[in-house]
C-alpha cells in the first residue's frame, strides 16, 4: 500500500542494499548514481540514479521533460554531469564526450535521427570509424561489414540508399546498425517508437529481442505503457528530474506505471458525452493535391465537419493525410477541388485569412510549422495573431499584455518550467506541443485541423489533450483530427473516415465498428466491399 | 549580319581562342575550387575575391625582392591562408556571421594591397614588371597545327589547376577525410556525435580555399605578365563562387562551370578584336558583360537542380 502511494520507496529500498553491499556493482552494465544536471532555471536531473542488468531491456520512462534525454546524453557523454558518476559494468567510467562514450561501447539512437541526409546508408554507418585502404577510404569493406551486421540481427537496409530516400523505419534501422558498427554492448534508444507505425513498431520490438539474445544491454525510452509491457525487463520511472520508481516489468502492470510516471491515476482512455451536433461548417468537395514530388497524393477527397463533433481520418502514414490537411491549411496548393469553410469558397485563400476567419491548425510537424524554436514562449504564443488590436495598436506589439495573456496560458495548459521567457528549443517535446495547442485553442476558432496531437507525449499530457479537444468539441468547435493512433481515433471521434492512397475507404462510428475493420480498410478494402462480404 | 557570322566563326576556329580559355579558366578553377573545400565542409566563403586580390599582390612582392618567382608564389599562399585563416578564427572559432566576416576580409584585401603598392612600388595604379613564372615549353610540339599554338607554352599553373580538380576530387568523395568533410557540412551535430572533430574539419576546409584562391590570384599577376595592378581579382571571385554553384559543389562541376565563363570571357576578347566588324571602343564594356549574362542564364536554368550543404553557412555551436 506505501508501495503504491509513494513509489520511490521502491528506490529507498534498494539504494540502501546497494549502501550496505560496498557497491559491487559488476552485474551491471550501467550504473548511474546520484547524478545532477542543471539547465538555467531547471533541475534536469536531481540526484538520479539508475542501474540496468547487463543483458536486460530496461524502460526509462516518465513524463515529458522529466529528463529522460538529459540523463541519456550524459551516459553518451554529449553533455556533462554538475556531479554524479557513472559505472560501466562495474568500473567507474568518466564519460566527457562521445568519443569516451564510443570507447565504452555504449551507443545511441537519438530521439531526433542524427543521420546525414545527403550520404548513403554505408557512408553513414562508418562515418567518423571508416576502414581505409591505404590513403582511401574503402566503400566496399564498409559494404561488407554492414551486410553483415544486417544479417546477424536481422536489420535490414540497402547500403547504397541515400537516407533521405528512405522511411523513417529503415532510418531508424540505420542508426541501430551505426551503433552496432561501432561495437556497442550498451544501445540506448530515446523514444524510437514515436515516429514508427504499429507495423515498424513490430519490426523493431523483434529487432531488440534479437539483440538482447545475442547479450547485448539495451535502454528503451518510451511513452507508450504497452511496449513497456510487450519487450522490456524492468522500469524506471522518472519524474521532475527524480526518480520515482523502479520495477520488474513481470512484477507491474499499466495501471501502476501509469500511475507512477504521473502521479495519480491516468484515465487512459477519456470520457464524453454524446456530441451535440450543429450546422456544417466545413466541408472539401473532391479535393486533389500533389505532394512534394508532384505526384497525386490526396485523389478526390470528399468530407464535412459539422459544429460539435470530432471527424477523425485515420490511416497508415503516408496516405496522402499530410498533404489534405495542409491544402485544407493553405498550406499547399489544391489542384482540384474546393474547400468551403462556413459557407465560402477558400480554396485559394491564404492562410492568414482562414485564421481570420476562425480556423486553428494544430500541425503535424511541431518544430517545423508549429514553433519558432528560438523565440521565447511569450511570441509563440502569438504567432498568427500578432496583429491582432489585443496584441497590437497598430505599429507596436504590446508587450504587457502578451506577457500577461502568456502567463495565463502558461498555468492554463500546465507547461512546464511555467517560464514564459524559455526559449521554444530548451522545452521538451511534449511541452512544445502544449504551447501550440494552448495558442491555438486560445484563438477561439471555430474549426480546428489537428494532426497528430499527442505524438511524443507521455500519457498524463495526451490524457489532458484529448480532455482539451473534447471540451473543444462540447463548445461547438468543429474539430478534424488527423492520428496514426489508431487508439486515439477511437477515443476522440464521434465519426471516423478511412484514407488509403488519397482515398477514403469508408466512413464507420466508433461503436458500429472494429479495430479489424478498420485495419483492413487501411489497407486498402472499401467499406462497401468489407460489409457485402459479410452480408 | 553576315559579318558577324563571319566573325563568330574566325573566334572559334583559332587556336588563340582555345588557349585564352584555358588562361582564363585557370584562376577561376583555383578558385572555385577553394569554394568547394570551404562549402564542402559548411563555411560559405565570399572572401574568395579578397584572397585573390592578395595572392596576386603577394606573388609579385614575393619575385619582386627575391628575384624568383616560385618565391612569389610561396608568397602568395602564405598571405592567402593568412587570410582565410582570419575567416575561420571569425567564422568558426567565434560563430560570427560568414557574409560579414567575408566581405571585411575583401575590403581588407583591397586595403592592404592598395596601400602597400604605393609603400613599396611609390606609386598607385600598378607595380612594376617582375619576373613571372616561366611557362612549360613542349619542344617540338609547339610546331605541330592547331594543338601545338594551344598547348605549346602554358604557365605549369594550369596545368597545377587541373591536376587540382582531381585531387580534390579523390579527396573528397574518396577519403576518409573526405568523407568527413561532406558530413560536417551537412549535419554537424550528427558528426559531432560520433566523435568527429567539426572544427577542426572546418579550420581544414577553408584554409585550403585560402591556398586555392591565393593560387588563382598568384596566376593572375605571376602567371604570364609579371605584374600586379590594383584591383586585379576584379570581380573573379564572385564568378568562382558562381562556378561553384553550378557545379553542385562539386569539384569536377565548378571545374566546367570555370571552363565555361573562361570561355565566355575569352570569346568576348577574340570577337572584339575582329576587325571586320568596325566595333567601337565604348561597346566593350556590352562585351563585358557577357560572362554575367550566361551567369544569370546559367543560374537561372539550374535553380532547383544544384544544392548546397544543407548547413552550408550556418555556424555550429556546442552547448
Ligand atoms: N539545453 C537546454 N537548456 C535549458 N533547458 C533544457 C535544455 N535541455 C533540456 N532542458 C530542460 O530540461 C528538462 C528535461 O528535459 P529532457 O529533454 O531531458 O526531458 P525528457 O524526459 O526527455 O522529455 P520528453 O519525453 O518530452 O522527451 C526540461 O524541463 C527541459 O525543458
Ligand atoms: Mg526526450
Amino acid at each position: 500500500m506505501v508501495g503504491e502511494i509513494f513509489p520511490y520507496l521502491f528506490v529507498f529500498e534498494r539504494m540502501v542494499f546497494v549502501e550496505k553491499g560496498k557497491k559491487d556493482y559488476s552485474d551491471y552494465a550501467v550504473v548511474m548514481e546520484q547524478i545532477v544536471k542543471k539547465f538555467p532555471g531547471v533541475l534536469a536531473n536531481d540526484h538520479v540514479d539508475l542501474f540496468v542488468k547487463r543483458g536486460e531491456i530496461h524502460a526509462l520512462v516518465g513524463e515529458n521533460g522529466a529528463g529522460k534525454t538529459t540523463l541519456m546524453s550524459q551516459l553518451y557523454g554529449l553533455i556533462n554531469p554538475n556531479s554524479g558518476k557513472i559505472y560501466i559494468n562495474g568500473v567507474e567510467t568518466k564519460i566527457k564526450n562521445p568519443n569516451d562514450a564510443i570507447t565504452a561501447k555504449i551507443g545511441m539512437v537519438h530521439q531526433h535521427f542524427m543521420l546525414v541526409d545527403r550520404l548513403s546508408v554505408v557512408e553513414n554507418v562508418v562515418l567518423g570509424m571508416e576502414p581505409s585502404r591505404g590513403p582511401f577510404f574503402a566503400i566496399d569493406k564498409a559494404r561488407d561489414q554492414i551486410k553483415k551486421l544486417s544479417k546477424r540481427f536481422g536489420l535490414y537496409v540497402e547500403p547504397n540508399a541515400i537516407i533521405e530516400d528512405l522511411p523513417v523505419g529503415s532510418q531508424q534501422r540505420v542508426e541501430i546498425i551505426k551503433v552496432l558498427y561501432r561495437g556497442a554492448e550498451i544501445l540506448v534508444l530515446d523514444e524510437p517508437t514515436a515516429v514508427l507505425t504499429p507495423q515498424e513498431t513490430e519490426e523493431l520490438f523483434k529487432i531488440l529481442r534479437t539483440l538482447k539474445s545475442q547479450g547485448k544491454t539495451i535502454i528503451f525510452i518510451t511513452h507508450k505503457l504497452h511496449e513497456i509491457m510487450a519487450v522490456t525487463d524492468s522500469v524506471t520511472v522518472m519524474r521532475l528530474g527524480k526518480v520515482t520508481g523502479i520495477v520488474k516489468t513481470s512484477e507491474t502492470n499499466s495501471r501502476e506505471l501509469a500511475r507512477m510516471m504521473v502521479g495519480r491515476d491516468v484515465l487512459l482512455r477519456v470520457e464524453k458525452d454524446k456530441a451535440k451536433v450543429g450546422t456544417e461548417i466545413f466541408k472539401v468537395e473532391d479535393l486533389h493535391v500533389k505532394e512534394n514530388r508532384g505526384i497525386e497524393a490526396v485523389k478526390g477527397v470528399n468530407l464535412s465537419v459539422r459544429r460539435g463533433e470530432i471527424v477523425g481520418v485515420a490511416g497508415v502514414a503516408g496516405n496522402g493525410q499530410t498533404e489534405l490537411v495542409e491544402a485544407i491549411t493553405g498550406l499547399r496548393k489544391v489542384e482540384e477541388g474546393h474547400v468551403i469553410f462556413k459557407k465560402t469558397n477558400i480554396t485559394n485563400i491564404s492562410p492568414k485569412r482562414r485564421r481570420e476567419m476562425g480556423m486553428g491548425h494544430i500541425p503535424e510537424d511541431r518544430l517545423k510549422h508549429g514553433l519558432v524554436t528560438s523565440f521565447p514562449l511569450y511570441y509563440n504564443f502569438i504567432l498568427g495573431r500578432h496583429d491582432s488590436p489585443q496584441f497590437c495598436d497598430g505599429s507596436f506589439l504590446k508587450m504587457p499584455e502578451i506577457k500577461r495573456s502568456s502567463e495565463e496560458l502558461v498555468k492554463r495548459f500546465d507547461v512546464r518550467p511555467p517560464s514564459i521567457d524559455i526559449l521554444g528549443a530548451n522545452l521538451s517535446g511534449g511541452n512544445q506541443q502544449k504551447v501550440i495547442i494552448a495558442r491555438e485553442f486560445s484563438f477561439n476558432p471555430d474549426f480546428m485541423a489537428v494532426a497528430q496531437p499527442t505524438r511524443g507525449l507521455d500519457i498524463g499530457a495526451i490524457e489532458f489533450i484529448h480532455k482539451t479537444i473534447i471540451s473543444m468539441r462540447d463548445k461547438g468547435v468543429g474539430i478534424l483530427l488527423v492520428s496514426m493512433e489508431l487508439e486515439e481515433i477511437f477515443s476522440l471521434s464521434d465519426r471516423i473516415l478511412v484514407m488509403y492512397e488519397g482515398q477514403i475507404m469508408g466512413e464507420v462510428t466508433p461503436d458500429a465498428t472494429s479495430t479489424e475493420e478498420i485495419g483492413l480498410m487501411m489497407a486498402g478494402h472499401r467499406l462497401e466491399d468489407l460489409r457485402a462480404q459479410e452480408a | 549580319m553576315n559579318a558577324w557570322i563571319q566573325a563568330i566563326i574566325n573566334v572559334f576556329i583559332n587556336p588563340i581562342f582555345y588557349k585564352s580559355t584555358l588562361n582564363q579558366s585557370t584562376p577561376l578553377i583555383f578558385a572555385a575550387l577553394g569554394g568547394v573545400y570551404s562549402e564542402t565542409t559548411g563555411v560559405v566563403n565570399i572572401a574568395l575575391e579578397g584572397i585573390m586580390l592578395i595572392g596576386a599582390f603577394g606573388g609579385v612582392v614575393g619575385s619582386y625582392f627575391t628575384g624568383n618567382p616560385w618565391y612569389g608564389l610561396a608568397v602568395a599562399l602564405l598571405l592567402g591562408v593568412s587570410m582565410a585563416a582570419l575567416h575561420a578564427w571569425a567564422s568558426i572559432r567565434y560563430s560570427g556571421d560568414q557574409i560579414i566576416s567575408g566581405a571585411a576580409i575583401i575590403l581588407l584585401a583591397q586595403g592592404i594591397t592598395g596601400f602597400s603598392l604605393v609603400e613599396l612600388f611609390g606609386k598607385p595604379g600598378s607595380t612594376d614588371l617582375v619576373r613571372s613564372i616561366p611557362l612549360v615549353n613542349l619542344g617540338s610540339f609547339e610546331k605541330t597545327p592547331f594543338f601545338g599554338k594551344i598547348f605549346g607554352s602554358l604557365s605549369p599553373l594550369v596545368y597545377i589547376a587541373f591536376a587540382s580538380v582531381i585531387f580534390s576530387w579523390y579527396l573528397i568523395y574518396k577519403t576518409k577525410l573526405g568523407l568527413r568533410m561532406r558530413s560536417v557540412g551537412n549535419n554537424p551535430e550528427a558528426a559531432d556525435t560520433l566523435g568527429i572533430n567539426v572544427y577542426n574539419i572546418r579550420y581544414f576546409g577553408v584554409l585550403m580555399s585560402g591556398i586555392l584562391a591565393a593560387c588563382g590570384g598568384a596566376f593572375l599577376s605571376i602567371g604570364e605578365l609579371g605584374q600586379f595592378t590594383e584591383n586585379m581579382s576584379n570581380g573573379r571571385g564572385f564568378i568562382a563562387l558562381a562556378a561553384m554553384i553550378i557545379g553542385n559543389w562539386s569539384p569536377t562541376g565548378a571545374m566546367w562551370a570555370a571552363i565555361l565563363f573562361g570561355a565566355a570571357s575569352a570569346f568576348n576578347d577574340q570577337l572584339q578584336s575582329q576587325g571586320i566588324l568596325h566595333l567601337a571602343t565604348n561597346t566593350q564594356y556590352l562585351f563585358g558583360m557577357i560572362p554575367y549574362i550566361i551567369t544569370l542564364i546559367v543560374v537561372g536554368g539550374l535553380v532547383g537542380k544544384s544544392r548546397a550543404p544543407s548547413a552550408d553557412g550556418i555556424p555550429y555551436i556546442k552547448d
